[in-house]
């Protein structure tokens, strides 16, 4: 693999640029590339680890300058996710801005650096008996960054909403070197544009978050679960409707479903014990035909169980209306049956979930994966390929449609990112 | 004014819903801030998606500016007239497109009540959450460009956490769909930086938003206390003890008497008025009410009600919603302000508020939303004595300054519009405010799109190279980089 940079910039600009990288961060936080930094094939030349916001913008103007292309790294916990990179000779790590910056309890904010994981944030926050309400993927490892860049989101999203509705604040340092901020340490604001939103799933495309700003809601007393075992797909869907078509206020509801075993439906109650009773009684009576079954210690780290397998295995993403989740289940059995592979899938309640598809031949995938996509976005939805082996990754977009609003989305990312130095090629329609 | 041939081609389009009467045209001069006027060269009124394109598409050949208009009821000059521009009002679509329940969506034009979308799922048990106090007459349009909030807001989001998909016609006349009907559609978050945007960035013509399933039960509690900081003190308890109300609403006294004035809500003569709303299934909200009633009491509440009724929650909020309007009882002229401040700052404000108050010689009324710290202070003047407008909106804007040095913000829910923007640079510093441009110039490089609000200053759009493009030998798979 060769290590030219793309863009015209000459060896002699980018020899400067190292050297001006080793001045900005120190020479202890800058080294050479290994195997484990590797992206999707790519193979970048250093992996830098600046100490606060301003060096990250320092380095990314550098990097510009020098046409060097900018991988954003946090945990590392979710590198495969995107397209191929077309290039990324620079991977800028946020692993030293992993501080709470601050935890606001009586105003239930808290600030925080984006390479602060998930994890060290809760421990914080519930020393004051709050939490930030998502329950992402590997939060002893995931960053706020990454955790930002990927939108990733779990089963409090039924009653919380996602990062979107949860962001407040936040810090972008642009390839130009400007360290913007937008939003502020208030829930309710709307001066400006709303950047935070904008920064939100972008796969650090436009920018190196180095810093944001969530609201936070209280640690609930109680906890309680159900578990409900239904016969088919349209049983399962029945019973998530009508959950979600009551009263009842669930901080979880979800289905399970999988080639070797019957759908499950999942419930989750917070609040006080007398509420938690008081709607498990209710929801006991809407789910009187269905089988109740003890749901498992981890039943609400379900999504998590689907990253592991064979070699040979795929992980999507998928969204769809919550009414069609059924039909769904259906499709995915059928495509899997004419495949031989099995499968398992976790869908959250808002119409959000994660498919797990796992054969012998990897090829075998692309068409069925082609089909489930078509299907969910004739519907409005989408399938988004989360993991896959690298030979299939280059064979399909793992994307999807962008639809009428791609121009749009490039046009953003033009401005922002004029040259194309931040995870080049990585994003929906190659941006 | 516009030359006839434009006219001509705007009129084919529309039809009579083309206004350039004199006399009509005052209508469309101002919004709710009625102290910014221009007169528009006309006022359009489309039937459809296609009349709204066509009608941007002659607007940017021609660069001539357009303002979108929804009800006209907001209250920082965003649907102000652009100088030797028009008014494309959105009035005229009006029609809810579908209803889906089982998703629990709603696809309405722009031109839909926000109330009626409510009245329309109403009895399926559902509700659209988004409240302002305008809700009324002010139209979803006019929400996703405000992204309007509300009492509930506090526990139920703003507009943009129930809009889900828009159709937006762009300032060049093309037709975009942002979002999805479905959750997380690949790509940027283009409903997250359409939402709000003040009408900046073009034109929504159909919105889909997220309709609620209505709570078991509802209670609302009033509470008397001698002083706001008691009631403060309370919000402070309710929040601490880890409770997320619908609503906490606090009045003082001069906002109190002017909605009795009013309405007749039958509000306790008090220092403080605290007015705090829960729902959800009935032994929650049994439970925590108990609570609320005690913490309340502990922190000097002398008087509790709760409303049970549909009918007496109706008339608890009554008041509290007609309080702007009701200013009119107590005094000639108002300035309504619309800051935010974390919540844990409200006592230092509102004495600061206070003593600003009395050095300017001026009444201030406080009507807040206290969960979120949205703080709506009513200056109060007489525009006939010389020198008081003036006073009056240097107090307004005093008391802006305060809740940004406080850590907040320069407008909650009402806009930056015209009436901010020059505190917009109070609030952010230089390289925040353009990068936020940014998005502006890759929506609407002209700056045609109801140019000039927002942003004290308009950031020329630049041409920027574009993106890498893959070498021809790269994508032949002759040559790779790396």
């Amino acid at each position: 693999m060769g290590t030219q940079p793309l863009s015209g910039a000459s060896i002699a600009d980018v020899e400067t640029a190292w050297s001006e990288l080793r001045t900005i961060v120190g020479p202890e936080h800058i080294r050479t590339a290994r195997m484990e930094d590797v992206v999707d094939g790519v193979v970048p030349q250093m992996v830098i680890e600046p100490g606060n916001a301003e060096e990250i913008a320092r380095v990314l103007k550098t990097a510009t300058g020098a046409g060097l292309h900018v991988i954003p790294r946090g945990g590392a916990s979710k590198m495969g996710w995107g397209n191929p990179p077309r290039g990324g000779e620079l991977m800028v790590s946020t692993r030293r801005l992993n501080r709470v910056v601050e935890h606001a309890w009586g105003d239930m904010t808290a600030t925080v650096e984006a390479g602060c994981t998930f994890k060290q944030l809760q421990q914080t926050l519930a020393g004051h008996g709050q939490r930030l309400a998502l329950d992402p993927l590997w939060p002893d490892r995931a960053t706020i960054g990454g955790i930002l860049a990927t939108n990733d989101s779990g089963s409090l999203r039924t009653r919380f909403g996602s990062l979107r509705d949860l962001i407040i604040g936040i810090t972008l340092a642009l390839p130009d070197g400007t360290l913007a901020k937008s939003g502020g340490k208030v829930v309710k604001n709307v001066a400006g544009y709303d950047l935070p939103k904008l920064a939100t799933g972008s796969s650090g495309t436009l920018g190196i978050i180095t810093q944001a700003i969530f609201r936070l809601h209280p640690v609930p007393p109680e906890s309680r679960s159900l578990s409900f075992c239904v016969p088919d797909s349209g049983a399962m869907n029945a019973l998530l409707l009508a959950v979600l078509d009551s009263t009842l206020v669930p901080t979880g509801l979800q289905v399970r479903a999988g080639s070797s075993s019957l759908p499950e439906v999942d419930v989750r109650f917070e609040g006080t014990t007398a509420g938690c009773e008081a709607q498990i009684e209710q929801t006991l009576r809407i789910a009187s035909g269905a089988r109740r079954v003890e749901p498992a210690a981890d039943v609400w780290d379900a999504r998590a169980a689907l990253w592991g397998g064979g070699e040979t295995f795929v992980v999507c993403k998928f969204s769809l209306l919550p009414a069609d989740l059924g039909i769904f289940r259906d499709q995915v059995s059928a495509v899997s049956e004419r495949l031989h592979c099995s499968w398992r899938l976790v869908a959250q309640a808002a119409g959000v979930g994660l498919l797990h598809l796992e054969g012998t031949d990897a090829a075998a995938f692309l068409n069925p994966l082609h089909e489930l996509r078509e299907k969910l976005e004739s519907r409005g939805g989408s399938l988004v390929v989360l993991r896959c082996p690298l030979e299939v990754k280059r064979k399909i977009d793992v994307w999807g449609s962008g639809g009428d609003a791609l121009q749009l989305m490039r046009n953003i990312k033009a401005q922002f990112d004029p040259t194309g130095v931040l995870n080049p090629g990585r994003f929906v329609g190659g941006i | 004014m516009l030359e006839t041939r434009i006219l001509d081609e705007f009129s084919a389009i529309v039809g009579r819903g083309l206004i350039t009467e004199p006399s009509q045209l005052h209508t469309y001069e101002c919004d709710g801030l009625t102290n910014f006027r221009v007169m528009p060269q006309a006022v359009l009124l489309p039937t459809s998606t296609e009349e709204v394109q066509a009608i941007v598409r002659i607007c940017h050949r021609e660069k001539i500016p357009f303002v979108a208009r929804g009800s006209g009821t907001g209250l920082s000059g965003g649907a102000l007239p652009a100088e030797k521009g028009i008014v494309i009002s959105l009035a005229r679509m009006n029609r809810i497109i579908e209803v889906d329940l089982p998703n629990a969506r709603v696809v309405v034009e722009p031109g839909v009540i926000n109330a009626d979308v409510t009245q329309r799922v109403a009895p399926h048990g559902y509700f659209y959450a988004p409240d302002p106090s305008s809700q009324s007459v002010c139209s979803i349009g006019g929400n996703v460009a405000e992204n309007s909030g509300g009492a509930h807001c506090l526990k139920y989001g703003f507009t943009t956490t129930h809009v889900l998909a828009l159709e937006v016609v762009l300032p060049d006349g093309s037709l975009v769909h942002l979002g999805s009907r479905a959750v997380d559609r690949p790509g940027y978050d283009l409903p997250g930086i359409f939402v709000g945007s003040e009408g900046t960035l073009g034109i929504a013509t159909k919105v889909v938003l997220r309709v609620v399933k209505k709570p078991q039960v509802i209670q609302t509690l009033l509470a008397a206390f001698n002083s706001t900081n008691e009631a403060g003190a309370a919000v402070s308890a309710i929040i601490g003890a880890g409770m997320l109300p619908a609503a906490i609403e606090m009045m003082d006294n001069l906002a109190i008497q002017a909605a009795e004035a009013s309405v007749h809500a039958g509000y306790p003569d008090c220092g403080g008025l605290l007015l705090v709303e829960l729902d959800g299934p009935a032994a929650e909200v049994e439970h925590l009410m108990k609570q609320v009633s005690e913490l309340s009491t502990q922190c000097g509440a002398w008087e509790i009600r709760v409303a049970q009724s549909e009918a007496e929650r109706a008339i608890v909020w009554k008041g509290r919603k007609a309080a702007f309007a009701a200013m009119g009882r107590i005094s000639p002229s108002y300035i309504v302000q619309d800051g935010v401040i974390p919540r844990t700052a409200l006592p230092k404000v509102l004495s600061e508020i206070e003593r600003m108050s009395s050095a300017a010689g001026l009444r201030v009324a406080n009507v807040f939303h206290a969960g979120d710290g949205n703080l709506h202070p009513l200056v109060l003047y007489d525009r006939r004595i010389p020198g008081q407008e003036e006073r009056a909106f240097e107090l307004s804007v005093n008391i802006l300054r305060l809740c940004v040095q406080c850590g907040g913000s320069i407008t909650g829910e009402h806009g930056v519009g015209e009436e901010k923007k020059m505190m917009m640079s109070e609030m952010f510093a230089e390289p925040d405010l353009e990068t936020m441009q940014l998005v502006r110039c890759a929506f609407d490089p002209q700056h045609l799109s109801n140019p000039d609000k927002v942003f004290p200053r308009t950031r020329l759009c630049a041409e920027r190279t574009g993106p890498y493009q893959p070498h021809p030998l790269e994508v032949a798979g002759v040559a790779q980089f790396f």
